[in-house]
């Protein structure tokens, strides 16, 4: 089922997936990279529904066997950099070759009034961890996250 | 789930003999009701661990377990390292050593309803909680690893705490075996902050009132009565247990692999006891243990300095914290033999009976105190841990009511705006920085409490000594 806020864009778009204690992100798009930028706007989606501006922009790297840790590698860094940072994410893009990943962030601190932060994302899962292409080749990419 | 999966060994006993790849038995403890309710994860994730090398007498799951991570959330597995036994991150979780504290204020509900507005209003000022709040204390190097290596005495000694905490904490609050060393310095950048600060999610600073006493004499001896109010924290190692959870998760599944171990589920990640990374994840681990313990203890010491505000001649005393996120090396008396063995409870608590060594004085004779957290605007409960649990699950109970409704169904469900509204008129005081927060963590998005604790009560793992109430609940 599609989340009220997500992005109505041809393929690219995400959506959360119901998981009993947590919940769940997806990204789906025309490639892996695309699917890739929308769970993690699912990822910021966790923690608010306000537009995020773009006016910070980090950059992050992370390396892992194959493409489903790869993604959670992926998420994790986005954590880690919300949480020492305090900052929100709004923009997103990856470049993915071979086993390593670079992505740059744009965002902005956290406003606790403007952005109501519902919760706070501890780490992303293996669990129902999937990225896949299907049959019409649009590509998804996601996992649990522990809240 | 269907019962039928299951023997029925009593009313609250579930059994699955073991079958394909399971070393023992898996054993759920709950009611028929309970165990319907139960996501068949749950029997799928309490199997699954019955697989693990090592694993002595069951797989167990508690009243309140549902769908987790490898490890159910209400799932208790004991290992033993001289028979291979393993250490998992997932089987302690991402939030290491969340818990619950519970002090006693010596004041009655008049005595609240008289401030409880402006009480409410102060503790939210005063206890940073949620995305975007900020601590007011910040680590540099040396410290953070004396906090590491300290818990609560650390806390203490740096005036935020009493001594005379330390007896009615776990470990008497400081972990041994602590090693910050093992502690990456990205965890320990999570947490530079972070201290003295509540998080999110189903974390909560409550005041409550004692709306029921089941048992007058543990009651007594725990220092309740109908009508006191007490202060309630519930939380855990915060940015660093999360970065070392996930940090291990990836480690593990690698070393499982190069350990043979088969992993049904890659969750399940775990490492050899008797190896360098296991080794290394229990230094960290215990490490986190001992932050989340600290942070206890400041948050406490936070609770104190707004109530001396309002009662300046009160004090609040600690009658426990114990944590529900953990591995433990405990002895156990195992087919009348006495080993050591590395208990993990996963969204469980530790609930030793009478007599038990690790108590201290006052509360020896009774057991240890067994808190469990209810969700906003329902209520909480004291148990006391019974004889029979050691036998029943290695001296483990319940921790908390349990979802019964994911966060994406509560919010399609209720309106944070409307609950904070109810639960008004109903004289309970929310105050979080989200409404959204507060409609995911809604009250009916939870099992019922009281049936778990019951439950738990009749399996032998824990008895209920008194029902809580909130009047005021600060969400993160």
């Amino acid at each position: 089922m599609s989340h009220t806020a997500a992005s109505v864009a041809s393929k690219a778009r995400w959506e959360h997936f119901p998981h009993d204690a947590d919940v769940g992100v997806r990204g789906f798009g025309a490639t892996a990279v695309e699917a890739f930028e929308q769970a993690a706007q699912a990822l910021t989606a966790v923690v608010t529904q306000t537009p995020v501006e773009s006016k910070a922009r980090v950059e992050v790297n992370c390396e892992a066997p194959d493409i489903e840790l790869l993604f959670v590698e992926w998420l994790n860094a986005i954590i880690y950099e919300m949480a020492v940072r305090g900052m929100l994410f709004g923009r997103f893009a990856v470049r993915i070759e071979g086993q390593r990943l670079k992505g740059t962030l744009w965002g902005e601190p956290v406003d606790v009034k403007r952005h109501a932060p519902a919760c706070e994302p501890k780490g992303a899962t293996y669990t129902a961890l999937k990225v896949a292409a299907d049959n019409a080749g649009i590509w998804s990419a996601a996992c649990v996250v522990d809240v | 789930m269907d019962p039928a999966r299951f023997t029925r060994i009593d009313e609250t006993t579930w059994r699955v003999e073991p079958h394909g790849a399971m070393r023992v038995p898996a054993i759920i403890y709950a009611d028929e009701n309970l165990i319907r309710d139960m996501d068949d994860k749950v029997y799928e994730q309490a199997t699954n661990v019955a697989t693990l090398p090592g694993i002595v007498q069951a797989s167990y799951a508690m009243p309140d377990a549902h769908w987790g991570y490898g490890f159910p959330i209400g799932g208790v597995a004991a290992f033993d390292p001289d028979r291979g036994g393993v250490i998992s991150a997932g089987g302690v979780g991402f939030d290491i050593s969340c818990g619950v504290r519970t002090m006693l204020t010596g004041l009655k509900i008049a005595d609240i309803l008289t401030v409880q507005k402006s009480l409410a209003d102060s503790l939210f000022r005063q206890i940073p909680a949620g995305v975007g709040s900020k601590g007011a204390i910040t680590l540099d190097a040396i410290d953070m690893d004396a906090m590491l290596t300290g818990g609560a005495h650390w806390a203490i000694e740096r005036g935020w705490g009493e001594a005379r905490d330390l007896e009615r904490i776990e470990e008497h609050g400081r972990m041994a075996g602590a090693e910050p060393g093992c502690v990456s310095e990205r965890a320990k950048e999570r947490q530079r902050r972070e201290m003295g600060t509540l998080g999110s999610g189903n974390h909560y600073l409550e005041i409550q009132a004692i709306a029921e006493i089941f048992d007058t004499n543990v009651a007594a001896v725990f220092g309740l009565e109908l009508d006191d109010v007490v202060v309630t924290i519930h939380c855990g190692s915060r940015g660093l247990g999360h970065q070392i959870g996930t940090e291990f998760l990836k480690e593990m599944v690698v070393v499982a692999e190069a350990s043979g171990i088969k992993l049904p589920d890659r969750e399940l990640a775990c490492a050899p006891i008797n190896s360098e990374v296991g080794q290394r994840y229990l230094g960290a681990m215990r490490a986190a243990i001992n932050c989340a313990l600290a942070n206890r203890e400041i948050l406490g010491h936070y609770a104190r300095r707004v109530f001396a505000h309002f009662f300046p001649d009160r004090d609040l005393r600690l009658l426990f914290d114990v944590s529900h996120n953990t591995c433990k090396t405990e002895p156990h008396v195992v087919a009348g033999k006495r080993r050591d063995l590395f208990v993990h409870r996963k969204g469980a608590t530790r609930a030793f009976g009478p007599g038990h060594e690790s108590l201290p004085e006052a509360l020896r004779a009774t057991g240890q105190p067994v808190l469990i957290g209810g969700s906003m605007g329902t209520c909480s409960y004291i148990l006391v841990g019974d004889a029979t649990g050691e036998q029943k699950a290695f001296s483990s109970a319940c921790h908390g009511a349990g979802r019964a409704m994911s966060r994406h169904a509560a919010l399609k469900q209720w309106s944070g705006r409307k609950i904070v509204d109810d639960l008004a008129a109903q004289g309970i005081l929310i105050r979080s920085p989200s409404t959204r927060g507060v409609a995911e963590e809604a009250p009916g998005a939870y099992k019922d409490v009281g049936a778990v604790v019951v439950a738990g009560e009749h399996a032998g793992l824990a008895r209920r000594v008194a029902r809580l109430r909130p009047l005021i609940c600060i969400k993160g």
